[in-house]
């Protein structure tokens, strides 16, 4: 039974921390800034769609980056986008995290060799804090990336720098070859 | 044209329409090609481009009022550059024809038929922005695609990517 079912009655105190508060509510209402680029754009809308739904989350695509937490860079970038994507960026407010989603914007996916006007990575132009593989990646891949980001800002604290924070969330994931095998035992099996 | 070859029914039709830009234009026009899917012929003097367009677009018996695409190609072997035009007769006469024109390879030139089929507008822009042929008479001679200060032109075969742009990495 959660909290609220618990029947709280009045003259009653809950004891947390100012940094889970802070971070629970973050992580709670993480808004997208509502901009795709490519193919993936599409897998992302589809992910914000009833049959996925983000909004479960509270995850739900703003139209303004001054009103968004999260940049989800879906799809190619290209160097005539390049600029816009750094001035975008620019122009979120902090605390803020980028989420680089599929190929292009990973590494420059297909156009990685003949593609002159692809730019390959979008980690070259601003901080990228996830990554999700794919082409495009499934919604579950992606909201398997928004689940990262969620347990990034659970590892933040006040006084405590975003580099650090990656460096606890690094300590605290686990070896997916782990989870490969156990998957593939229990498959064979 | 080959001769004694069976020309599909289209292809008659193209080289009829062929025959009445040839009894016009003569020499400077070259010589019927009846490829199967793309029947065409080249420009030789490519000053009377626009003329051959308007003719082709405004004679009774041609009346091709339908530039379907402008494509841009290098001709690396022959130094040159240029483009060909699919041009058909939308709901007139049927037919279609793929018309040539080529310049050299640095500097070169082709006159616009901007104004004779629209559609050319953009599409010369694009074979400009990929190929760096200018079209003279055109009204808005710029590229379309890549950003205003790209450097070369990327569809040539000997393009390499320039290695910043505004202090971005290009290559990979």
């Amino acid at each position: 039974m959660g909290l609220l079912d618990a029947a709280i009655t009045k003259h009653n105190v809950l004891v947390t921390s100012v940094d889970n508060v802070l971070n629970w509510a973050r992580l709670s209402s993480l808004w997208p800034m509502g901009f795709g680029l490519a193919c993936c754009a599409i897998e992302m809308m589809a992910t914000n769609a009833s049959n996925y739904d983000l909004e479960r989350f509270g995850i739900f695509p703003r139209s303004s980056p001054r009103q968004s937490d999260l940049m989800i860079v879906a799809g190619t970038v290209t160097m005539k986008m390049a600029e816009r994507v750094i001035r975008l960026y620019e122009q979120m407010p902090e605390p803020r995290y980028v989420l680089s989603m599929g190929s292009c914007s990973n590494c420059g996916g297909p156009y990685w060799e003949h593609g002159y006007h692809v730019l390959k990575g979008v980690d070259r132009i601003i901080p990228v804090d996830v990554y999700v593989p794919g082409c495009p990646p499934r919604p579950e891949s992606l909201i398997g990336g928004l689940m990262k980001v969620q347990e990034l800002i659970r590892m933040e604290q006040i006084g405590v720098s975003r580099a650090d924070a990656l460096k606890k969330l690094a300590e605290k994931s686990v070896d997916p070859q782990f989870v490969i095998e156990l998957e593939r035992k229990a498959a064979s099996a | 044209m080959e001769e004694g070859k069976v020309l599909s029914q289209s292809v008659q039709l193209s080289a009829a329409a062929y025959a009445i830009i040839h009894e016009k234009f003569g020499a400077a026009l070259s010589a019927f090609d009846s490829n199967e899917t793309m029947p065409f012929f080249e420009v030789i003097d490519i000053s009377l481009w626009p003329e051959i367009a308007l003719f082709m677009r405004d004679h009774p018996k041609l009346r091709f009022n339908y530039m379907a695409c402008l494509s841009g190609v290098d001709f690396q072997a022959e130094d040159k550059v240029g483009i060909v035009c699919n041009i058909e007769s939308l709901g007139q006469f049927n037919h279609k024809l793929a018309v040539k024109v080529k310049c050299p390879r640095s500097g070169g030139s082709i006159p616009s038929v901007a104004y004779v089929w629209h559609t050319a507008n953009w599409h010369e822009r694009e074979a400009y922005d990929m190929f760096g042929m200018l079209f003279t008479g055109h009204p808005d001679m710029r590229r379309i695609l890549c950003p205003d200060d790209w450097e070369g032109y990327p569809l040539l075969k000997d393009y390499k990517v320039q290695e910043t742009y505004h202090g971005i990495k290009v290559p990979y």
